[in-house]
């Protein structure tokens, strides 16, 4: 029975160095407005539209995107690029690209059905706003991210800035 | 003129002095509440590995302030069911009971102002610790009434367990007590903190120590003893209802119970403002120094340890504490005896 106690005390004490040992560590916090947390690779934040080497819209307008969507979030409608001043290197591209941020749940099933790695998901996690008109995304808002911007997904599904 | 006025209170000078002790202890007492409470966040956040409050002032040191003001902003809310009297009088008596505890420990040595002596205490009591137990015991009436007249359910229970763990600790914390009233011999506080001069009595009475300071912990309804106010199961138990000022008053009531129990663990087993390191001599520094000390061990406890089952609770206080303070406090009286009589 003094055993135990012994035993007892002696695992309430170790519990109490483990604290005290937090204690000194260095604190996890970000203090966040001022600084940034640097997200991994594979984080899926809010989303942007890729170009190509050649600064043209990567986006084919073949919407499977919006078909992949499970919460049906993304609005595609294509047209037919004119031949002498083409917008993308496909046949169609997407006139409208709407992506609705306050419905999509981040999930980056369109990142991965996209068959010319055009819609990716970028570490951008700060998505908070006083409209909700501002929530709807539009080709201009999904094709701003550093111009020319070229990603390129690897093959573990990482997107990634492709430096010329 | 003056003269006059001099004249007509020279008889009375004791009793300003003793309001003016009165104001000091209870305004001080109440104002250390909210630096105790940023102490408490800064230092469990650092427990936690991270920073705790930073934004409000410097170190976040306002921050107590500003919950205070938002505090008393507050709706005051009271349900149609609550005994209206009652509901009223708990955070009252939660709250007078901790201050005048507090009242009657001494944190130093008398000095003397134009022939007067003033001692540094609310009142030097011949029978302080049986003083301080019997009004800290009063508490427990706060508590218990609180919970009864919310007339809700869950603010009973928390109300009930409260009143059942503060009485079966309280009985260990006073065997606890009593070693050391026999080995100074004197219920008085200030005549206990004289007798450990020499040596703190915490490492004479060192088991002694540990029991009364686990039951105090339990007192002052700290983790890991915070069954009456558990948040995760009773919702703040038995001020469930309450909101405001009110509410905040049951932490006030806390939080001096806490400073009071670190008190009392220092006048009786650290020597109160008896340093032991020569050249390091300011009474008073010397006693915060030492209750600061203590909080923070209250606080480290908090952080540390889960909170116990009520029926492990209730085992403990009965079946292992209270026994093993009968015999610690039987062993020393037999050794008191037996150095009496030698």
């Amino acid at each position: 029975m003094i055993q135990a106690v012994i035993k007892g005390a002696y695992n309430l004490l170790v519990g109490l160095g483990v604290t005290f040992k937090n204690m000194l560590s260095k604190p996890v916090t970000f203090q966040y407005p001022e600084q940034k947390r640097v997200m991994p690779d594979r984080y899926r934040g809010r989303h942007f539209l890729n170009r190509d080497e050649d600064g043209m819209e990567r986006c084919i307008g073949c919407s499977l995107c919006s078909v992949n969507c499970p919460v049906g979030c993304i609005h595609v409608v294509a047209a037919e690029n004119d031949p002498d001043n083409p917008v993308s290197k496909g046949e169609r591209y997407a006139e409208v690209y709407e992506i609705n941020l306050l419905r999509c749940i981040y999930c980056g099933y369109c990142e991965e059905a996209c068959p010319v790695d055009a819609v990716v998901l970028r570490e951008h996690y700060e998505l908070a706003d006083y409209d909700r008109k501002k929530y709807i995304a539009t080709k201009g808002d999904l094709l701003v991210y550093p111009e020319p911007n070229q990603f390129s997904v690897n093959f573990l599904g990482n997107t990634k800035i492709v430096n010329k | 003129m003056i003269d006059d006025i001099l004249n007509f209170l020279d008889p009375y000078w004791w009793l300003i002095i003793g309001v003016v002790k009165a104001v000091i202890i209870a305004v001080g007492l109440l104002s250390t509440v909210p630096l105790l409470v940023w102490l408490e966040r800064r230092l469990m956040g650092r427990f936690q590995v991270r920073l705790g409050p930073n934004r409000v002032g410097p170190f976040g040191l306002v921050q107590p302030m500003v919950d205070a003001i938002k505090l008393l902003f507050k709706e005051n809310i009271v349900q149609k069911s609550a005994d209206k009297f009652l509901f009223y009088l708990a955070p009252a008596i939660v709250v007078f009971t901790a201050i005048v505890t507090f009242s009657a420990i001494p944190f130093g040595e008398p000095f003397e102002v134009g022939g007067e002596t003033i001692g540094l205490w609310g009142a030097n009591l011949n029978i302080g610790l049986l003083f301080i137990f019997a009004v800290s015991s009063m508490g427990i009436y706060g508590i218990v009434i609180a919970g009864f007249s919310s007339n809700n359910k869950y603010s009973l229970m928390g109300g009930l367990r409260s009143s059942a763990q503060m009485i079966s600790y309280e009985l260990t914390l006073g065997l606890t007590a009593l070693c050391v009233v026999i080995m100074s011999g004197s219920l008085n506080l200030y005549d206990i903190v004289k007798s450990q001069s020499s040596m703190p009595y915490a490492i004479p009475l060192f088991p002694a120590f540990v029991l009364f300071f686990i039951a105090g912990v339990a007192e002052t309804n700290r983790a890991p003893f915070d069954l009456p106010e558990a948040e995760q199961e009773l919702v703040a138990g038995f001020f469930t209802e309450y909101s405001g000022m009110k509410f905040a008053m049951f932490f006030m009531g806390e939080y001096v119970n806490m400073i009071t129990m670190s008190a009392l663990v220092t006048v009786l087993f650290l020597g109160g403002w008896n340093s032991y390191i020569p050249g390091l001599d300011i009474p008073i520094l010397v006693f915060a120094f030492k209750v600061f000390l203590l909080l923070c061990v209250f606080i480290w406890l908090r952080s540390t340890f889960p909170r116990i089952r009520y029926d492990r609770l209730m085992t403990f206080g009965w079946k292992i504490l209270l026994p093993s303070s009968l015999v610690i406090m039987l062993v020393y009286s037999a050794v008191k005896v037996y150095s009496l009589s030698a």
